[in-house]
């Protein structure tokens, strides 16, 4: 906050957040909040609320979370995190994925209880007793994911539990319905408020969820990606109500990682980054590569000395795949001996893609050939067959039977091999089971143990032993090293270099840049389900692959 | 249930209203489908037996329907909430035995202080189960079955071998299931009077529109700050006051009642529950679709009789039907589906 701009402007408050007229249905009990010196000072002309630049530096401080902390378990989602929001303010929250940002939503939505700091609403100390008591509080948040009731109609989906009555506590229909409408009208889109929700577009839940926001005339209204699924034209709709609401008074904390975005609404901006506080400030005089710095924050990893000589032939090919609404056209190619990784936000199609050329998931057109085979739709047995291996982003649902032994984790997608008439021996697969836990140096009691029992990073382990049992000549590896601690992470590391050293073929997805950066020869960035650049790893920074991720390089390139 | 929200909507938005209308359309087939079956079923056998249609066997018919009707209410404002309450034919058999004795025992009591201790066992059951599953947190499935056996090993302890019997009643008690008012039995009106008034309050009251929000999504719900717990407490509660008080009826319809009243009713619930509509995963359906699906079940059970098909197919038969509904039912919504999302996608590019 530039303590120079602090004398220039000193308009109340108050007046900020109510202009004659423009808001009919503010409600009052907002405006005693407002701190009084100069409360009856001449009005003078309220900053415009179009103007990105204007925040009134005297603002009232509509809501703050101090030095909150949340840990799930031995995680630390939030370590130290602090947001101030001020009337008549479009707030931007920014950090990398994973940064504390959900956690810090959740907290102000009363999901979460924070395990330190405080909360002030309208400087008072507050503690919200759940959903209801965000919302209790003036809180409205409109979630990345849309929650909504698929068997309900979309009048229903805004106002429930708040539905407009008649005599008698009955639901007004008519009533509610009309109010529906007035909402899209506000949001200058065409929903039928009496249809079900279920079979509505992303983007008009999306519309939904911002309707139910603005219908709870809250005072703080937390986006969290409210503009991730949007067309343009409802973008800058969203955007004349988000300037609406700050003219209303309202505070508005924005979440996106389109920065054009962020610098086009927004006055200040937070930065989070590893559940740590890193700046809050004026936008103004900021670049888009000073936040992408601030997000990314750390020093250039070292490249892990592999000694692996030069790729060998092409063995997964992937051209022109594409699902309808989830990734559009995705070409690339592995080859043997190479790690490609695809890098991109949270969101941005890769798992999906992933899954597709696995056979997990069905596509809409395009192919998958593997060792010079194309591969069947949807047929995962295809896949292994043709030598894929796969292993997916959430182990403990989709990688490994959780009670069952380590010995019989690792031995699963190699039955047929240890099978003698049927009958799968015991002997045979606990010394293949003992065999691949050596070599990945697991870390166990006994291979009879549950592999419940490991822990993350030795589940993982387990997880890549029982593909590489089948000796793979191609591995897609989503997230490998999610949730691990250091050490087996280097191990991870370690062991996926020495693979693409034998000749296999690696496909990585990967939300933590340094470690795309250390392993990956060549890195193919996505961005809302299409490929939006590749880089060779001696080019790649991370801030080439954050801007191309969150749409900078097109935006530098028009 | 959607068309009474919506106003009509000026010509300047056509794809919303068609929407809209295939909406209606569906949710009007849903219970027209039933009722179409209802009509086929009777005239089919009408027609090879004129019998079925004496105003004796339609009373018969219609009561026990309405016993079943009562029930499938109370089950489906528990499974709108995405639960099961299986213990609801147990409930029934001992609050049948237990209002029996205390009619033939206490000649003169009013009818109503009996059917107030029917409604007073089955509320009580019915508030175990609601905080075994709300606040211990059990699944309900697992909650009710095991109420299941324990009302039906209480009930077992209780009666013993002996059994209440007709003669030792005070008349009004067994006549009140005969009582007609134009060839209709004065319990069908009265029942179809409860279960207009539920649908009415599931309808017009946040409170039930609450248990289908809880139903079609139980996160959003949670952060639509709906209480959860206080919700479906209230639907176990009622499903169990419910089979009280269809236990009083059961004991005056049959007037023998023994250990076993009751038993296996839960299952037939379900199905009547199913068939008449309602998502068995929650969300969706009407006790009107239920109670149709009750009489549907009932009507069916006794056409096989008067056609003089072996007893032993009523089963098969009911099943068979339960598959034919829930695959109908998976069409439906599988069609409504695609076709919403058909239209989006249009709107979208």
């Amino acid at each position: 906050m530039g303590p120079g701009e602090e004398d220039g402007r000193r308009s109340p408050g108050a007046d900020n957040g109510e202009p004659a007229g423009d808001s009919p249905e503010a409600p009052a009990p907002d405006s005693p909040a407002a701190p009084g010196p100069e409360a009856d000072s001449p009005a003078a002309p309220g900053p415009e609320a179009d103007s990105p630049a204007a925040l009134d530096p005297d603002a009232p401080v509509v809501l703050s979370l101090e030095r909150v902390s949340k840990s799930f378990g031995a995680v630390r989602a939030v370590i130290d995190g602090s947001i101030e929001l001020r009337a008549g303010e479009a707030h931007a929250l920014l950090g990398e994925n994973g940064a504390g940002k959900s956690t810090m939503v959740k907290i102000l939505a009363g999901v979460h209880q924070p395990d330190s700091g405080t909360l002030l609403v309208n400087g008072q100390p507050a503690e919200l007793h759940g959903p209801a008591g965000a919302i209790g509080a003036g809180i409205a948040i409109i979630y990345q994911e849309p929650t909504l009731f698929p068997d309900l109609s979309v009048a229903e989906n805004i106002f429930m539990g708040r539905q407009p009555l008649r005599r008698g506590r009955r639901i007004d229909g008519r009533e509610m319905t009309a109010e529906a409408d007035a909402l899209f009208t506000r949001l200058g889109v065409r929903i039928d408020p009496g249809r079900i929700a279920r079979g509505l577009s992303i983007a008009d839940q999306q519309l939904v969820e911002i309707a139910k926001a603005l219908s709870l005339n809250a005072r703080v209204i937390v986006m969290d990606e409210p503009t991730a699924a949007l067309s343009a034209v409802e973008v800058a709709r969203l955007f004349d109500v988000i300037s609406a609401l700050r003219a209303d008074g309202a505070a508005v904390l924005f979440i996106s990682h389109r920065l054009e975005e962020v610098f086009e609404i927004c006055q200040r901006v937070t930065v989070m980054r590893d559940g740590r506080h890193v700046l809050t400030s004026p936008l103004a005089g900021l670049s888009a590569g000073d936040l992408v710095r601030a997000m990314v924050g750390r020093d250039m990893p070292e490249r892990v000395p592999g000694e692996r000589g030069a790729p060998g032939q092409v063995q997964l090919t992937v051209q022109r795949l594409t699902r309808e609404g989830v990734f559009t056209d995705v070409s690339f190619e592995v080859r043997a001996g190479e790690i490609v990784a695809l890098a991109g936000l949270v969101g941005a199609g890769r798992s999906e893609v992933a899954r597709a050329i696995f056979g997990i998931d069905r596509y809409d057109a395009g192919t998958v050939t593997a060792g010079g085979r194309q591969l069947k739709k949807g047929s995962p047995t295809a896949a292994m067959a043709a030598g894929i291996g796969f292993v997916p982003e959430d182990r403990r649902q989709q990688g490994l039977v959780m009670e069952m032994s380590v010995q019989q984790n690792v031995a699963l997608a190699s039955l047929a091999t240890l099978r003698k008439a049927g009958i799968i021996r015991a002997s045979a697969e606990k010394s293949f089971a003992s065999d691949w836990a050596v070599r990945l140096s697991v870390k166990y009691g006994r291979l009879t143990d549950p592999v419940s029992m490991l822990s993350g990073g030795n589940q993982q382990k387990v997880v890549l032993a029982k593909w590489l049992g089948r000796r793979p000549s191609i591995l897609i590896v989503d997230e490998p090293t999610r949730g691990i601690d250091v050490g087996t992470k280097a191990d991870v590391h370690q062991l996926l270099d020495s693979l693409a050293g034998e000749g296999i073929a690696v496909l990585m997805i990967s939300s933590e840049l340094p470690e795309v950066l250390r392993l990956a020869d060549r890195i193919l960035v996505m961005r809302e389900g299409r490929l939006a650049a590749e880089f060779a790893q001696a080019e790649a920074s991370e801030e080439t692959i954050m801007a191309a991720a969150t749409g900078q390089l097109e935006a530098q390139a028009r | 249930m959607t068309a009474t929200l919506a106003p009509p909507r000026e010509p300047g938005s056509p794809a919303p209203a068609s929407s809209r209308r295939l909406a209606e359309r569906v949710f009007r087939v849903r219970e027209f489908g039933i009722i179409a079956v209802l009509v086929v079923f009777v005239a089919v056998t009408a027609a090879i037996q004129p019998r079925f249609l004496s105003s004796t066997n339609i009373q018969f018919i219609l009561v026990d329907a309405t016993i079943f009707a009562l029930l499938a209410l109370g089950e489906t404002i528990v499974v709108i909430t995405r639960n099961v309450d299986l213990s609801v034919g147990s409930v029934l058999g001992l609050s049948a035995f237990l209002t029996a004795r205390l009619a033939s025992s206490t000649h003169g009591l009013p009818l109503v202080l009996v059917f107030l201790a029917g409604l007073g066992i089955g509320l009580l059951c019915g508030i175990a189960n609601g905080l075994m599953v709300t606040l211990g947190r059990v699944p309900s499935l697992v909650v009710t079955l095991a109420t299941l056996y324990i009302i039906r090993g209480a009930d077992v302890l209780i009666v013993g071998g002996s059994q209440v019997v007709p003669s030792s009643y005070y008349p009004s008690f067994l006549t009140m299931s005969k009582a007609t008012v134009g060839g209709i039995p004065d319990l069908a009106i009265v029942v179809a009077v409860v279960i207009a008034g539920g649908a009415y309050w599931l309808r017009t009251y946040r409170s039930g529109r609450e248990l289908y929000a809880i139903g079609s999504n139980p996160d959003a719900a949670r952060l639509a700050g709906i209480p959860m717990g206080r919700r479906v407490f209230t639907a176990f509660a009622l499903s169990g006051a419910i089979a009280g008080v269809a236990g009083v009826l059961w004991a005056s319809r049959y007037g023998t009642v023994d250990s076993t009243a009751g038993t296996g009713y839960e299952l037939q619930v379900i199905a009547a529950v199913v068939v008449g509509g309602v998502a068995i995963f929650g969300g969706s359906g009407s006790v009107v679709g239920a109670a149709i699906g009750a009489l549907l079940l009932q009507t069916i059970n006794s056409a096989l009789y008067v056609l003089g098909v072996s007893p032993n197919w009523d089963q098969a038969i009911a099943g068979f039907l339960l598959i034919v509904a829930i695959v109908l039912d998976r069409i439906i919504s599988l069609r409504l589906t695609a076709s919403l999302r058909r239209r989006s996608a249009r709107r979208g590019s």
